[in-house]
């Protein structure tokens, strides 16, 4: 593929971030201007064999502090399919573990000359001071349980291309709220393109305070379904728990999975989303993640596209294109 | 000794309910006498405009010394305290070693000793080795000179072992100065439980955990007849369950920092690892109920916590990064900026929390200009204007989320046993 088919002209002139680290500090027409984009990278996103020459002559670095298959992967795929140099890094083993902080770490990587950072870390936060310390520009790929503006993105993208507009969705994000990192990128996304956000768990992972952002909490995933358009279903993040938030898996399960009973409690035209990984059984059911209302591979998919237009527009900006 | 005449200074000494322009006059290192006129004595400090106060007292530092040179020595912090206008402060016993045994005690005072900068007083350990388990040498590290005893940086979290520290340092008139939380609630927290730590998916340390623990205080010291010093306050809750038991008559004191009455949660939206502290920065209301306390004498002493970081620790992800902040150099230009400026206290109110409250809690002969008493005094500028620059601390460590503030008043002069040891 070339670049006929894609129509590589200036960066739209509202976009002038160069740094992607948050939703929560994007506006509305910010968040369209990544989406239009990565509309324009579909295509080129979908076929291994397909490449456009955008980012020619840069490097992005995959700096992951903290274990990650998917989105490393994507952003990998991305980069390349844009043209760029990628260079990986992986937290473990690296000299963190001889004691260089991860300020130092990501200068040295600078200093060979990248010109964007993807980062995660399991503390929030951390690509922000990371902003703050390097010339480069940085990309939240995951802060802890803080932000994952990309994945949310990408959950945006999907509902829009099945729905065509957010305004007036209701879209319920689906169990552990409280370490959820996408769940905090939604809620902003969402709620800025004008859907109806519930988030919906226990109690002691989904407190009343989130209301004071303007969501709908509930705790009763049977009553709150049928009004839904579109559920994410967040996974359970056992390693950021503290103490057991719930009795047991399977009781979880019993209160909060979505499987063929409560499918049929839905509507008709119900979109499932999973941000993955998914434990199957526990969130979702089988034949539920791999039915018809299921969206999860095209999320994936989606992934890709909006790596790419969120590289390509930092890039534009450090380009001053 | 050289005499010092301090003229024209609105002398304001809470000890002596004093608040008058008077000359003072300095002699062997003791307070002479008032109205005195200029006679030929060695030294003439001219105060006009200037508040004259008694050297003011930090209840609550830590010095680090020994075992953390790096963060902080007792001649730097000591250097540090002179700067921010304190001629007497307390040191915390969270050494390595901690403060336990007379020879640590005997080992701070000699550095202090040699440092020759402003008064040290030692709080020891309440628990051998800070450990929690079992009482330390309390009658010994009195006669050594411990004023007060903590295991600060944690709480002496069982509630026997509290008890029985009320009743021994009964017997010596000693305050159990506690750090309250409840550790199984705040266990990975970095910052205050609320909406912020909610949005930006940092744990929380919920105000529970304080409140919790001074309330269990409050009872033990209700029902031993012990001294109980709540440190660092900074709850609402706590601020009203002190409020209730110093209503009815438990011997029960509370102190505040500056930053737990000027800063909120909203801070750590930066990620900046100098707004991290424990207890944590809290809510709007939380500040408003400290203010509160502060205006009708709930709480009664204000103290820094000076906790240096060296800059390596603290430029790390939030989670890694250590608890405190240093405050000796700009606690009284925050009382000055943020409480008695809007109109929370008056300056005669201001300086009571920083000199003679502290040194009542404490035991220590300090903290007035009463005639005969050791010339430690504070000239303060109320009207100086100045930025916070971390690079001119005399601290060894600079971790501050006041850089670059716009402070209003600050010690001009520090007298110590009469001698002047810091001129702005």
């Amino acid at each position: 593929m070339s670049t006929e088919t894609v129509d590589l002209g200036a960066i739209p002139a509202a976009w002038t971030r160069r740094h992607l680290l948050s939703l929560e500090s994007l506006s509305a027409e910010e968040i369209t201007i990544i989406l239009d984009a990565a509309v324009q990278f579909k295509e080129v996103a979908r076929d291994s064999r397909n490449k456009v020459p955008a980012l020619v002559g840069h490097t992005v670095a995959n700096l992951f502090f903290e274990n990650s298959t998917r989105t490393r992967t994507s952003f990998s795929l991305a980069a390349r399919r844009l043209s760029a140099d990628t260079v990986d890094f992986s937290g473990a083993g690296s000299s963190l573990s001889k004691g260089e902080t991860f300020i130092d770490t990501a200068k040295n990587i600078e200093a060979m000359g990248v010109d964007i950072i993807v980062v995660r870390h399991r503390t929030p936060g951390t690509p922000h001071l990371l902003a703050q310390n390097i010339e480069c520009s940085v990309v939240n790929a995951g802060d802890g349980p803080h932000e994952h503006p990309t994945q949310a993105l990408l959950d945006i993208l999907t509902i829009r291309e099945h729905r065509g507009d957010l305004r007036g969705l209701t879209v319920a994000l689906v169990g552990d709220i409280q370490h959820s990192r996408t769940a905090r990128s939604n809620i902003w996304g969402l709620q800025k393109l004008g859907a109806h956000v519930v988030l919906c768990g226990p109690a002691t992972l989904v407190s009343r305070q989130w209301e004071e952002l303007g969501v709908e909490v509930c705790h009763d995933f049977d009553e709150v379904l049928p009004r839904c358009d579109v559920v994410n279903l967040l996974r359970i993040q056992f390693e950021r728990q503290v103490t057991r938030p719930f009795p047991s898996v399977r009781e979880y399960a019993l209160l909060y999975a979505m499987n063929k009973e409560r499918l049929a409690k839905a509507k008709d035209d119900i979109l499932i989303l999973a941000p993955g990984p998914i434990n199957r059984g526990v969130e979702v059911t089988p034949e539920v993640a791999d039915g018809p209302h299921s969206v999860i591979l095209e999320q994936v998919t989606n992934g890709v596209a909006v790596r790419m237009a969120v590289l390509w527009l930092l890039a534009g900006v450090r380009d001053g294109r | 000794m050289p005499s010092i005449l301090i003229r024209d200074g609105r002398v304001i000494d809470p000890s002596q309910n004093l608040d008058r322009v008077t000359n003072l006059l300095i002699e062997d290192g003791r307070i002479a006498g008032y109205d005195v006129s200029p006679n030929g004595q060695d030294q003439i400090i001219d105060a006009r405009d200037k508040i004259v106060s008694p050297g003011l007292i930090d209840m609550h530092v830590h010095l680090r010394e020994p075992g953390r040179e790096e963060d902080e020595t007792i001649a730097t912090g000591t250097a540090a305290a002179l700067a921010g206008g304190f001629t007497s402060i307390a040191c915390i016993p969270n050494t390595e070693p901690p403060i336990d045994t007379q020879g640590t005690v005997e080992f701070v005072q000699h550095q202090a000793a040699r440092a020759d900068n402003c008064h040290v007083f030692v709080v020891a350990c309440v628990s051998k080795n800070r450990e929690g388990k079992e009482l330390a040498e309390i009658g010994q590290l009195v006669r050594a000179g411990a004023v007060g005893f903590s295991d600060d940086g944690a709480p002496v979290y069982d509630p026997e072992l509290m008890r029985r520290a009320f009743e021994y340092c009964s017997m010596f008139d000693k305050p159990v100065l506690n750090h309250a939380e409840v550790r199984e609630l705040t266990e990975g927290g970095v910052m205050h439980e609320g909406l912020v730590s909610m949005i930006l998916g940092l744990a929380g340390m919920p105000s529970a955990a304080e409140d919790v623990m001074t309330g269990r205080d409050i009872v033990l010291a209700e029902a031993t007849g012990g001294k109980l010093h709540i440190m660092h306050i900074s709850t609402a809750g706590s601020v009203e369950i002190v409020r209730r038991a110093k209503r009815r008559g438990v011997r029960v004191t509370t102190e505040v920092c500056p930053h737990h009455f000027t800063l909120t949660d909203e801070c750590l939206r930066t990620f900046d690892s100098n707004f991290k502290m424990s207890p944590p920065l809290r809510a709007q209301s939380d500040v408003e109920a400290c203010i509160a306390g502060l205006v009708d004498g709930t709480i009664d002493v204000i103290c820094t916590d000076h906790a240096p970081h060296a800059r390596e620790k603290k430029m790390q992800e939030l989670d890694r990064a250590p608890f405190g902040i240093v405050g000796l150099e700009t606690a009284l230009s925050l009382v000055i900026t943020n409480l008695i400026e809007p109109g929370h206290l008056d300056w005669p109110a201001a300086l009571a929390k920083l000199t003679i409250n502290p040194a009542r809690i404490l035991g220590i002969d300090k903290g007035t200009l009463r005639v005969g008493a050791d010339a430690d005094v504070t000239i303060i500028d109320p009207a100086a204007r100045w930025t916070v620059d971390p690079r001119r601390f005399k601290s060894k460590s600079a971790n501050t989320p006041f850089g670059g503030w716009g402070l209003h008043g600050r010690a001009t002069t520090v007298i110590v046993d009469g001698r002047v040891k810091y001129t702005a």
